[in-house]
């Protein structure tokens, strides 16, 4: 499509650059300068224009730049290569920094919540508009009554995508129904999960998706205000978000008479100080509200009393970033996408000992091998495949027999691991599964508030007998008191964080009890990660 | 309007509770002894401690009495193995986390997680003690407050905040390292908030909180005004 540059021509060739804090941490706002200045000095302004976009999705290899409507996608560019870049406008790429956009990594994904991705300048609220933005806002508040706009979330089958994958359409109906004057929309975005950022991308990339969804809530659940909680560490999407609830008030789908309707919705930002528990979503209500983020037990539940007593809707993001799609194209459509329980898609941040680590949204039931595979492109440096972790803290291990298996909620809780926020960490047999657990642990108990004794206590206890295993200085009874522990803790911790902190434990127990073994038993550790004493230090040690 | 009446079993019996009861509130009444630490009648309740933890049938997860409101119909267990294994476990991880030696302790005798491992059997520590370094603040003129013999149970917080009104008292730090503090982290003595009126002390269930000049055994708290207080504040019920 052409477009439009400052001097109200029509470009005839646009090049998109990713200005996602990936791409910016590799250079990119220069790149993009130095672009800028070469096509200046060139007097091409009139025919080329440069736009900063969301994230591409394959930031392993950024800063990326997309030439339309060529097609051609350049990875890992520096300044001085900017030259060639646009010399070559128009002639042959140049090869030597052209990435395949033909590779599995691109085509075998399905984009709804990162639709906008790359295609948007985050920036700019025309951009959004021009993509059938807000479309979905206006229909909602013109043409349906709030409950159509639930019954179509019900429709749609979405989940919750923060984590627990609570039916999405069943807690705004909740919601909806509950007293009170004053009702609140939340949208959690504190993400947590060490490794995840797959919310961080969304609001850089396509922060007015995420309001849109808001908005859509606030009408459907009776809400005329609601608050973005995200952390601190963040700016690049604070900012983002900050720019895009100046643009929409401005353009009317933020604030009074939304779409020329009565409806009214205001959305400001809180900033977490980025303590894991501060996304548990009554931890979270309690520092909006000013106090100590620890959570509370519930119920009741935040959809009958939350943010200040007040029924509250909170939701993810990615979970708000589905809702715009499912108004649009009705809840039909969305509910033909994945398996039979697990609608729509999932953003997954791949990482760890893959070929392609980066974004990449599928539809549920893809396939595991498919993921690590196809798309990531396999394990590097001609590993082998040892297990995946997914989930975060609360998830868990997934061994190789689990690679034909078909990614949804219900199979990931079978194999011991859970979806939680969508982190995938792919780990070769260079990984120890035992100090992955302790890794783990030592997060949840850092992590942990402090409020309720078995997590507080648990966790460090725990995360001692790990180490102890790790550095060959444990025995048989340590590991049944760490079974018990794990048991314990899981079982009477107040918050999701206590409960599920026993997960990477478990199922590395589950799967990989040899490797438990050989530290315990014969002080080694087969993957060669843990540093252990010689036994017979040990053994002098003891007698 | 009076509060409606419902029926629910408890351990197996028939028992009747105000529909705003909680599971505490309606066991106590059919005089069903749930264990409780964090629990203080006429404080809110927090969750912390989870010793009063249940089994509700057709709910798999365990529910804490003290905060889990009774319905028609819920049947309940308050004294399962399970539930008996889990809160020994939670008892002595709460001796391992400080430093608890109760023959040197003002509370000795008095002191009610002393009394909650007698109650329940511990009568031995599985998990390793942990023995941190923590100090002791005596700068108030009448109180002293002990960290190593808390546990965090934020009864002292809650009835300076809640009774006193004066809220000299937080919670600072998170996981192993959190503490109470009294003001921002101040020595006591030099709380401009504290009115010296003694309630924490008063309703801090072991030595944590004790009252200078009183010699072991002592130390006695008087914790039933508290219910007293509330009534009067409140004026109703
Ligand atoms: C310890 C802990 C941390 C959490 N962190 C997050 C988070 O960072 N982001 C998030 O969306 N949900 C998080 N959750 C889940 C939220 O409590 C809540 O379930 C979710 O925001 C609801 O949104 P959803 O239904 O759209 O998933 C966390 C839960 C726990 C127990
Ligand atoms: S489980 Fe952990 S994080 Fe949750 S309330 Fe208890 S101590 Fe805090
Ligand atoms: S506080 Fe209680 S348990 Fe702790 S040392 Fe004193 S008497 Fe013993
Ligand atoms: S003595 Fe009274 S005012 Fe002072 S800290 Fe204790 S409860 Fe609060
Ligand atoms: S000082 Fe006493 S009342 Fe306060 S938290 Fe510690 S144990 Fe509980
Ligand atoms: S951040 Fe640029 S491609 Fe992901
Ligand atoms: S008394 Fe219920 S959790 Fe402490």
């Amino acid at each position: 499509m052409p477009e439009e540059t400052t001097n109200g021509t029509q470009a005839q060739t646009t090049l998109d650059i990713c200005v996602a804090a990936g791409c910016l941490s590799c250079q990119g706002d220069l790149v993009k300068e130095a672009l800028e200045k070469e096509i200046d000095a060139r007097g091409l302004a009139e025919r080329v224009a440069v736009r900063g976009v969301g994230c591409l999705g394959l930031c392993m290899a950024g800063p990326l730049l997309r030439v339309s409507p060529d097609g051609i996608l350049y990875q890992a560019m520096v300044p001085e290569d900017a030259g060639e870049i646009v010399e070559s406008i128009g002639k042959k790429p140049v090869k030597r920094l052209e990435c395949d956009a033909e590779q599995s990594f691109f085509t075998r994904q399905v984009k709804i919540v990162l639709e906008n991705s790359g295609e948007v300048d985050p920036d700019k609220l025309d951009d959004y508009t021009a993509v059938g933005g807000y479309d979905a806002l206006a229909k909602a508040v013109g043409e349906m009554e709030p409950s159509e706009v639930i019954s179509e979330m019900v429709t749609s089958g979405l989940r919750g995508r923060g984590g627990g994958g609570y039916p999405s359409g069943l807690k705004w109906g909740t919601v909806a129904k509950a007293d009170g004057a004053r009702k609140y929309v939340i949208c959690n975005a504190d993400e947590g999960d060490p490794g995840a950022f797959m919310d961080r991308s969304v609001l850089e990339s396509d922060p007015f998706r995420v309001l849109e969804g808001m908005a859509i809530a606030g009408y459907a659940v009776g809400a005329d205000s609601g608050y973005v909680y995200c952390r601190a560490e963040y700016p690049l999407a604070v900012k983002r978000l900050k720019n895009a609830i100046r643009q929409a008030e401005r353009a009317g789908f933020l604030g009074s008479n939304i779409c020329g309707s009565s409806f009214r919705f205001t959305v400001d930002i809180r900033l977490g100080a980025g303590a894991f528990v501060c996304g548990e979503e009554t931890a979270l209500i309690s520092s909006i509200e000013g106090n100590r983020g620890s959570p509370r037990p519930r119920p009741p539940f935040p959809a009958a009393s939350g943010l200040w007593d007040c029924p509250t809707l909170i939701n993810n993001v990615e979970t708000f970033a589905n809702v715009a799609p499912i108004i649009r194209n009705g809840g039909e459509w969305f509910s033909g996408i994945g398996t039979e329980k697990s609608k729509g898609t999932k953003v997954f941040a791949l990482a760890g000992r893959v070929q392609n680590t980066g974004l990449i949204e599928v539809p549920m039931g893809t396939v595991l091998r498919d993921i690590i595979f196809d798309i990531g492109g396999g394990i590097p440096d001609g590993r082998k495949f040892k297990a995946v972790q997914t989930g975060g803290p609360s998830g868990g291990c997934i061994p190789e027999q689990f690679l034909d298996m078909a990614v949804t909620y219900e199979s990931l809780a079978q194999a011991g691991s859970i979806m939680g926020s969508g982190g995938m960490i792919v780990m070769d047999e260079t990984s120890c599964m035992v100090d992955v657990a302790r890794y783990f642990m030592e997060f949840c108990m850092t992590e942990s508030c402090g409020k309720c004794v078995p997590c507080r206590v648990g966790t460090m206890q725990m995360h001692e007998l790990l180490e102890k295993i790790t550095q060959g200085r444990a025995s048989m009874k340590d590991l049944d008191l760490l079974e018990e522990l794990c048991e314990v803790v899981r079982f009477s911790s107040l918050c999701g964080l206590g409960q599920t902190s026993p997960n990477p434990v478990l199922s590395t127990l589950r799967y990989f009890r040899d490797e438990y073994l050989a530290h315990i038993r014969d002080h080694v550790c087969p993957a060669g990660v843990c540093k252990m004493k010689s036994p017979s230090k040990i053994h002098a040690e003891v007698a | 309007m009076p509060a409606k009446v419902i029926t629910l079993t408890i351990d197996g019996r028939d028992v009747s509770a105000r529909e705003d009861y909680t599971i505490l509130d309606a066991a106590k009444e059919a005089n069903v002894k749930i264990p409780t630490l964090c629990h203080l009648e006429g404080l809110c309740d927090v969750g912390a401690c989870r010793l009063c933890m249940v089994e509700v049938k057709g709910i798999p997860k365990l529910l804490p009495a003290c905060v889990t409101k009774v319905s028609e119909g819920m049947s309940v267990t308050t004294d399962s193995e399970r539930l008996l294994h889990y809160r020994m476990t939670i008892v002595e991880l709460m001796f391992s986390e400080r430093n608890h030696i109760c023959s040197v302790c003002v509370s000795n005798g008095h002191c009610e997680l002393q009394a909650m491992a007698m109650r329940l059997g511990v009568d031995h520590m599985r998990v390793p003690y942990r023995y941190p370094t923590l100090p002791v603040d005596a700068s108030h003129e009448r109180f002293v407050l002990d960290h190593n013999r808390c546990i965090l149970c934020t009864r002292c917080v809650r009835a300076c905040d809640e009774i006193e009104g004066a809220h000299t008292w937080d919670v600072m730090g998170r996981g192993i390292d959190a503490k109470v503090i009294t003001d921002m982290n101040e020595p006591w003595g030099k709380s401009e908030s504290c009115t010296s009126c003694g309630k924490c002390v008063n309703v801090c269930p072991t030595g944590a909180l004790f009252e200078k000049g009183r010699s072991v055994g002592e130390m006695v708290k008087r914790k039933a005004f508290l219910p007293y207080l509330t009534q009067m504040r409140e004026g109703k019920k």
